[in-house]
């Protein structure tokens, strides 16, 4: 059960992110991105972090792309045109993409960690649980929690200045 | 599944991502092959995380959405800044840092 | 005062002299160079008579002093002092070229008056004199290079002393070249002796050379032949003499003084001191005896011919250097030496003549142009005949008992050296000939314009200056006999000079009168007692008859001379036409120039172009600016990387972090 689980979850994943480096008009992509992520968050489940999961969907799957749909909107879904001008990039790229992955699959599989090869240990049952990642949040990660909240303001005083229209200089 | 299988998963997203950024010529569309790449990350983060079995991994995995949103929304308003001064989206007509 | 002390006094005289007028150039008026430099080389012959008496004070014995100032070098075997050697030899040089000196320098106080550049040529002449002095005086090797190059520097300086013409720079550039192979051979000369011998000072390398050369191995032959380059550069003799007739570009004093009596003079000198090196190689010696017997012949046939008079002059120069040569290579020094002193009386003479006579030509040197001037400059004429007299060794005159007394010596040496008194004898009928063909064009017959002017109004003729050889006008702004031309006839310097010389030219060889005093040889005695042959002596019989046939041969060429130009003046013409290959020949000179200019001028020219097209444009050049290049190139080619492309340098970012990847994967 888990198996399909995972490899259904895993070319959901798959398929959003081809989709979103080969399709053509944005849109299309975005929508892509949105069936990767929904993906992902079931894979978060297999793993037993139900808050991530929850946290993906909402978040990230609900508002960041709620936001790129509203830009694709108002920028337009134009296409790019065919021609590459960089010679060689498109040969190289998905060179260097395979030469990546290659290598970072070397170098987890013959790691010498050899717990990568189980399931993980037994877990409690509250592992994952939404209490469980606020207690660590509060306690242990206080610094990392409010420093995030302050990129948070940073991140909404840039946009406010970005998308401030400019005023003519008259008068 | 074994761990294995999951970081193995989250190295072809990751590569995924990286050729996407490589080859579109849209900003939207690059940033949307970043997040790619950031979810990569958070995967690979999580399954670390039940492997090791605390939720620190986790905790990681959350603050990095957090910082994935705020990079998104810097990114897309630069993007409308772009658009609405009528320059083309295109990353190849930055180019006047050429040698 | 010792003999050294007094000889260290000649060297200084003429330096100070040669510093004081080129210091005080602005200061100094005209007359007061010229006798500061007159004065400076009187003294310097007072010092030198006072040095010898001083050393005929010592025993025969002892006569040679050597005498140091300070140590050159003293490091690593090499011991070079500043050291003069004071022997009867070097005495006997340093006498002939003060006493010439001291009348020249008169002589040049009156013929340069209206000189421009009359400060420069004192300051040179004395330089002139300090560095000749230097040359005979120097008790080693090294210094007597040193003196040997100053020598060719002062004598480049004064060739070319009216630097503005053309003919002249050119003339003292190819004096000092032709100088400077000479100068090679001597410095390879001193090379090969420290080498051999190890030590550079005469006392030295004359003591031990017998120990340690054989007679007639190779390293001794190359010595002396190499020394022989030297001394032929510097005496103008066959085949590195093309320089001396240029070298009549520079003024008359300087013809007279370096190009007759003292320079030229130092090659005689060179072979008289190292005569125990050139005793060990007799090969050598006779290479030198042949090359002199050739100058002499050959030298005397282009005399025969020239129309230009100093030309003609200097060609009797090498002439007679030739037979100096010759004589002290056969053994016959004191001989040698003793033609030397009168030589420079005589020519040291005629050079002034020819000098006063050419003034009054405005400058004009062609003796085709002259005709007349017996009458017209009475002076002169009389002092240039009694030049000639002694060069044609008309008996009686000095110049008739030194070259007799050379061939006779050679006679008497027997065996192949007979070939020299045959043809010495030749060329002494050449000699007389071509010296009197110049007595007889320039002196009797009707006056040409510039002497008719003379005899009319007393008035030296002159035009707007111009170059004799090339007719360009000439610079007078840096020196230039002006506008003026002194003539002897109205200038007492140049007459007083003229006047001793005159009479020394003609009583002079009474020093050495066979059978009757040896004044020079017994002087010179101590020097060359050692030598092999010093015993030989021609028997007064045999010394008689050779002056006998030398009279007659003077008397001899003296009348075919007058037949020719004077009695059946329009002989020499015929004969040019029917001898026309053989006057071609000797007019151009026997085509050294040309040779020379084949076989080393055009090498040398082509070398260069050679290395400046080829070698320097692609060798260096490529060297230099090929490093430049590829460093370019280079920058281009990673500049290419500079594209301003984003994507490009993401690819490249992630192409180095998968290279970086793969080396860590294989590294663990």
């Amino acid at each position: 059960m888990e198996e399909v689980l995972f490899f259904g979850s895993a070319i959901g994943a798959l398929g959003g992110a081809v989709g979103v480096i080969a399709l053509r008009n944005p849109f299309y992509s975005v929508l892509a991105l949105i069936v990767h992520l929904f993906s992902l968050a079931a894979l978060f489940l297999l793993l037993t972090s139900a808050f991530v999961a929850a946290a993906q969907v909402v978040v990230y799957a609900g508002a960041v792309m709620v936001l790129y749909v509203f830009v694709v909107a108002y920028v337009g879904g134009g296409g790019e045109s065919a021609w590459e001008p960089i010679p060689g990039q498109r040969f190289l790229a998905p060179l260097l993409g395979i030469a990546l992955f290659v290598e970072l699959s070397v170098a987890v599989l013959s790691s010498s960690l050899l717990a990568l090869g189980t399931d993980g240990p037994d877990v409690e049952a509250g592992f994952g649980d939404p209490a469980a990642i606020g207690t660590l949040m509060l306690e242990k990660f206080l610094l990392p929690f409010e420093a995030s909240s302050l990129l948070l303001l940073l991140a909404a005083v840039g946009a406010i200045v970005l998308a401030h229209r400019r005023r003519e200089a008259n008068a | 599944m074994s761990i294995e299988w999951y970081i193995v998963l989250s190295a072809l997203l990751f590569s995924t991502g990286a050729v996407g950024i490589l080859i579109r010529r849209s900003p939207l569309v690059i940033l949307l092959c970043l997040e790619l790449m950031l979810n990569a990350g958070n995967l690979a983060l999580v399954a670390f995380s039940r492997m090791v079995g605390n939720e620190e991994g986790q905790v990681f995995a959350v603050i990095v959405m957090v910082v994935a949103a705020c990079e998104v929304v810097v990114g897309l308003g630069l993007i409308v800044a772009i658009f609405r001064r009528r320059l083309p989206l295109n990353v190849d007509d930055l180019r006047e840092l050429r040698g | 005062m010792s003999a050294t002390a007094w000889a260290w006094l000649v060297l200084l005289f003429p330096l100070l002299g040669s510093i004081a007028i080129a210091l005080g150039y602005r200061a100094l008026p005209a007359k007061a160079a010229g006798i500061i430099g007159t004065l400076s080389i009187g003294l310097a012959f007072a010092c030198g008579v006072a040095a010898t008496i001083s050393l005929l004070g010592d025993e025969p014995h002892s006569r040679h002093h050597a005498s140091s100032l300070w140590d050159y070098a003293s490091v690593a075997g090499l011991d070079i002092k500043l050291g003069i050697f004071v022997d009867p030899l070097s005495l006997f040089m340093v006498l002939v070229v003060t006493g010439v000196s001291t009348l020249i320098h008169l002589y040049s106080y009156g013929y340069m008056q209206s000189d421009e550049g009359y400060h420069r040529f004192f300051s040179y002449l004395n330089f002139f004199v300090f560095s000749m002095l230097l040359l005979v005086l120097a008790g080693n090797f090294v210094l007597l290079i040193v003196g040997w190059a100053f020598v060719g520097f002062a004598s480049y300086a004064l060739i070319s002393f009216w630097y503005r013409r053309e003919t002249a720079t050119k003339a003292g550039m190819k004096a000092f070249v032709i100088n400077v192979v000479g100068d090679i051979g001597l410095v390879l000369a001193a090379f090969l002796i420290f080498r051999e011998v190890g030590a550079f000072d005469y006392g030295t390398v004359f003591e031990r050379a017998p120990e340690v050369f054989t007679t007639n191995e190779w390293t001794i032959t190359a010595i002396c032949l190499l020394l022989l380059v030297g001394a032929f550069a510097k005496s103008a003799q066959l085949p590195l003499h093309t320089w001396l007739p240029d070298a009549m570009e520079g003024p008359t004093p300087v013809s007279s003084l370096i190009h007759a009596a003292t320079m030229v003079t130092a090659g005689v000198y060179l072979i008289a001191r190292t005569h125990v090196l050139f005793e060990l190689a007799p090969t050598a010696a006779d290479v030198a005896a042949f090359t002199g017997l050739a100058t002499l012949l050959v030298a005397g046939t282009m005399a025969l011919v020239m129309t230009d008079l100093k030309r003609a002059i200097a060609y009797s120069t090498m002439s007679q250097i030739g037979y100096m040569i010759m004589g002290v290579s056969i053994g016959a020094y004191s001989a040698g030496m003793f033609h030397l002193m009168t030589h420079a009386f005589f020519k040291a003479l005629l050079f002034m003549a020819a000098g006063s006579i050419i003034a009054a030509m405005a400058n004009d040197q062609n003796i085709d142009r002259m005709s007349g001037f017996g009458k017209a400059m009475r002076f002169t004429s009389i002092t240039f005949v009694c030049g000639a007299l002694a060069l044609a060794a008309f008996p009686s005159t000095s110049g008739f008992f030194s070259k007799d007394e050379i061939l006779a010596f050679a006679e008497a040496r027997g065996g192949m050296y007979v070939i020299f008194t045959v043809l010495g004898y030749v060329g002494a009928l050449l000699t007389a000939v071509y010296a009197f063909r110049l007595v007889f064009r320039v002196l009797p017959g009707r006056p040409c314009a510039e002497a008719q002017e003379l005899i009319d109004t007393g008035h030296v003729a002159h035009e707007a200056p111009k170059n004799p050889a090339t007719g360009e006008p000439e610079d007078t702004d840096v020196g230039f006999p002006g506008a003026e031309h002194h003539i002897a006839e109205q200038n007492w310097p140049m007459r007083a000079a003229m006047g001793v010389l005159a009479v020394l030219a003609l009583v002079g060889g009474l020093v050495q009168v066979p059978d009757v005093d040896h004044v020079i040889t017994n002087f010179l005695h101590p020097v060359f007692e050692a030598s092999i042959f010093e015993h030989i002596h021609p028997s007064p019989r045999a010394e008689w008859i050779g002056l006998g046939i030398g009279g007659a041969i003077s008397l001899l060429g003296i009348g075919i001379a007058y037949y020719f130009y004077v009695a059946r003046a329009e002989l020499p013409r015929r004969l040019e036409a029917r001898l026309r290959p053989l006057h071609t020949l000797f007019v151009n000179k026997w085509y050294f120039d040309e040779l020379i200019d084949f076989l080393v001028v055009r090498p040398a020219l082509a070398t260069g172009r050679f290395a400046d097209r080829v070698f320097e444009r692609f060798v260096v050049d490529g060297l230099v600016t090929g490093t430049a290049e590829t460093v370019r190139g280079a920058g281009g080619v990673v500049r290419a990387v500079q594209s301003g492309f984003v994507r490009s340098y993401a690819l490249l970012l992630f192409a180095g972090f998968a290279g970086l990847a793969l080396y860590f994967l294989l590294a663990s």
